[in-house]
């Protein structure tokens, strides 16, 4: 019996990489899907492969890479580690980092000057107790406000806007035109980021901070915040509710609608349809021109696994997808921005040109998924869906939300 | 139930065969009730902690608007769906019950919404609702201007809209459960009640339905357990929303099992909804077992 499972053992061994012992397999649990994120995750492939090692693809769909998270969680806890797993920047790790289920990132990170090349805030968000846990590979922002060139001439908007009050002024336009203004999908998650958007638009990162640091959502900011949210909704059409936010910005992209609240992965949408930044579409920070950019995007990390190899996998993984030709040849097909600004950025866009001066005049912004728990940024969502969603009063929503950001 | 009347050794082996399922079922499924409840007393977020923390999850948990709001939605729930389906399925299997023509055809048609699952029947349903594309676009577009079909994008009906799906999709089963137990009633019934001059409705109401409870109780059980479950036409037809109009119980438990990284929460979530339901079923089980042991002592 005991010959007969080893010999069973040897054989799937065998069967999984010929050569486990030369070429260093490298299984990667992420959830990029969608077209353009297979097209981005590709690149890394390829690249490991073509530095001799083996890249075993996992991608698992669904929840927002809640299920992916899931299982990377269950197989390391269950001693069946992949080489690598995705997570997103902020809290989602850091119960994996405190249970010792991660490998630390120390080595690697000298070698690479982690210390000089990161920017402060991301360093702060892998860098757990003076060890490094996870690669940033991309840094996406989710403030992002896109809009139809051509529904706003046809509007009699004169000039493209750039705050949250020349919205305004320009949905209204819109709507006189017979076009409906605003796109949203009434889900609780695009109602998060339209609300953050407003209270970036309001307070900037005093307020911001204020709330998700501090968990203090009284004063008058915070209630203006609240209020301007609410008026946004007599910009809506009555499918919104449950609506996703990809038709959401195909109403933009085939100007059935001026504006939509959304993440810079939407351009990704407007990219595939042939529409350049500039010309069809336009942009903008949510919070203005000179925003504070709140750090979205990907890490991976790296579980604790004591397979053969896999621990040289991991740093080579590791060293290969924050180099600089690999970030920009990654990065170009995800629609994000490089995490290191020593690279070659003279292809991106006007909207991402917009993110990279960010980065170099330093106004990155810890964003709420670092400053609070997923449990409490629920709770949060919760509170901001039932308001937009019903007849609550400002007061109880204020009330609600403060107490959601308690949890 | 009379292991007394049967040969010792077929009781032997018929217990042999039923071991292997007896454990999986006491680890699988008495280990995991055991374990959640072991894991609501504990402070758990992401991963599960060997702690104690009393009741503050259940605190909590009934602190929490949102678990309130699904409790609500399930007794909305419990009417317009176990209620709905047990009154459509009997007027259904009452009518195939009168020898019509065609009765495969509609045994068919009926039991049809019972071979989609849930999340077909909330694609199904959400499509027929949005107001963009579904039947309020097309009576709209055929002329009828006020004719208005939207039930999920508006809070106060949405959660009638789910229970409407629920009762299409269920009604099937519970007509083919009561279509059976009708076949067994006795048809010198109907003679003799049409002798002393009693109308048909009347001959079912006071005659035939009273003698289907164990029947009935059978279809309330699944309908029941289908309740409670609720989770995949809400996921799919309205996603929960608009804002936590649709919410119910089981998503409420999904999303912070699985999203919000919160086992301990989840875990005295699942606990209330087991509670719950052995309250209900208990009481039934009991009942319809004296019903059936009552019967075959009868026979």
């Amino acid at each position: 019996m005991k010959f007969h499972s080893k010999t069973l053992l040897a054989l799937v061994v065998a069967g999984f990489g010929a050569a486990a012992v030369h070429a260093q397999n490298a299984e990667v649990i992420h959830w990029w899907t969608s077209g353009g994120e297979a097209a981005a995750v590709k690149e890394f492939a390829a690249a490991y492969n073509k530095a001799g090692g083996k890249w075993v693809d996992n991608p698992i769909a669904g929840g927002g890479g809640a299920q992916a998270r899931t299982v990377t969680i269950n197989r390391t806890m269950g001693g069946d580690a992949p080489t690598a797993a995705q997570f997103n920047y902020g809290k989602q790790y850091e119960e994996a980092i405190n249970e010792g289920l991660l490998s630390n990132l120390d080595d690697v990170a000298a070698k690479g000057n982690w210390d000089k090349l990161l920017p402060e805030k991301i360093k702060a968000s892998i860098k757990i107790k003076g060890h490094y846990y996870a690669v940033p590979v991309n840094l996406h922002n989710e403030n992002w406000v896109w809009f139809n060139k051509a529904v706003l001439a046809k509007a009699g908007v004169a000039k493209d806007p750039t705050t949250l009050d020349e919205m305004f002024a320009a949905m209204d336009k819109v709507k006189a035109s017979g076009v409906q203004p605003l796109a949203f999908g009434g889900q609780g998650w695009q109602e998060g980021i339209t609300f953050r958007s407003v209270l970036l638009a309001t307070g900037g990162k005093d307020l911001y901070m204020k709330t998700f640091k501090d968990k203090d959502a009284s004063g008058p900011q915070f209630r203006k915040a609240v209020e301007s949210f609410k008026k946004l909704k007599d910009y809506v059409d009555a499918g919104s509710p449950g609506r996703d936010w990809n038709l959401a910005t195909a109403m933009v992209i085939e100007g059935k609608a001026g504006f939509q609240f959304m993440g810079d992965w939407a351009k990704g949408e407007f990219v595939s349809a042939n529409k350049t930044a500039g010309k069809e579409f336009g942009c903008f920070m949510a919070g203005g021109p000179k925003m504070p950019y709140a750090i979205g995007g990907d890490v991976f990390v790296f579980p604790k696994n004591d397979k053969p190899g896999a621990a040289a996998a991991q740093k080579k993984l590791a060293e290969l997808m924050i180099s600089p030709a690999m970030q920009v040849a990654f990065n170009n097909k995800k629609g994000s921005i490089p995490i290191r600004t020593d690279v070659d950025l003279s292809g991106v866009d006007i909207c991402a040109a917009a993110g990279v001066q960010a980065i170099k005049e330093n106004r990155l912004l810890e964003s709420d998924n670092e400053l609070i728990s997923p449990d409490a940024k629920g709770a949060f969502e919760d509170a901001v869906s039932k308001f937009w969603n019903s007849s609550q009063s400002v007061d109880d929503a204020v009330k609600a939300m403060a107490s959601a950001l308690k949890r | 139930m009379k292991p007394r009347q049967r040969p010792k050794r077929l009781n032997l082996a018929l217990h042999a065969a039923l071991l292997p399922l007896a454990i999986t079922a006491l680890l699988a499924y008495v280990g995991s009730v055991i374990w959640s409840i072991r894991i609501s007393f504990s402070s758990s977020k992401l991963l599960p902690r060997n702690d104690w923390v009393g009741l503050a999850q259940f605190e909590r948990l009934f602190e929490t608007d949102r678990w309130i709001v699904s409790l609500q939605h399930l007794g909305i729930l419990a009417v317009v769906y176990v209620i709905g389906v047990l009154v459509l399925g009997t007027l259904m299997a009452v009518f195939i019950d009168q020898q019509v023509r065609g009765e495969s055809w509609f045994r068919t048609i009926f039991l049809y919404p019972y071979a989609m699952s849930f999340v077909v029947t909330g694609l199904v349903w959400q499509w027929l609702f949005n107001p963009n594309l579904g039947l309020q676009n097309a009576f709209r577009q055929m002329g009828w201007e006020s004719f208005s079909f939207d039930w999920t994008v508006h809070p106060e009906t949405v959660i009638y809209a789910v229970g409407l799906a629920m009762v299409w999709q269920g009604s099937g089963t519970t007509m083919a459960i009561l279509l059976a137990a009708l076949r067994g009633v006795d048809e010198e019934q109907w003679k003799a009640a049409r002798l002393d001059g009693v109308s048909k409705p009347r001959y079912y109401f006071s005659l035939v339905l009273p003698q289907l409870g164990p029947a009935y109780a059978t279809a309330f059980m699944l309908l029941a357990v289908a309740l409670v479950r609720t989770f995949d036409v809400v996921a799919v037809m309205t996603g929960g929303g608009p804002g936590d109009a649709s919410e119910v119980p089981a998503k409420f438990i999904i999303d912070h099992l699985f999203g919000r990284n919160n086992i301990g929460l989840a875990s005295a979530a699942s606990v209330v909804m087991l509670i719950t339901v052995f309250t209900v079923l208990t009481p039934l089980l009991y009942w319809r077992s004296k019903v059936q042991s009552r019967k075959q002592a009868g026979h």
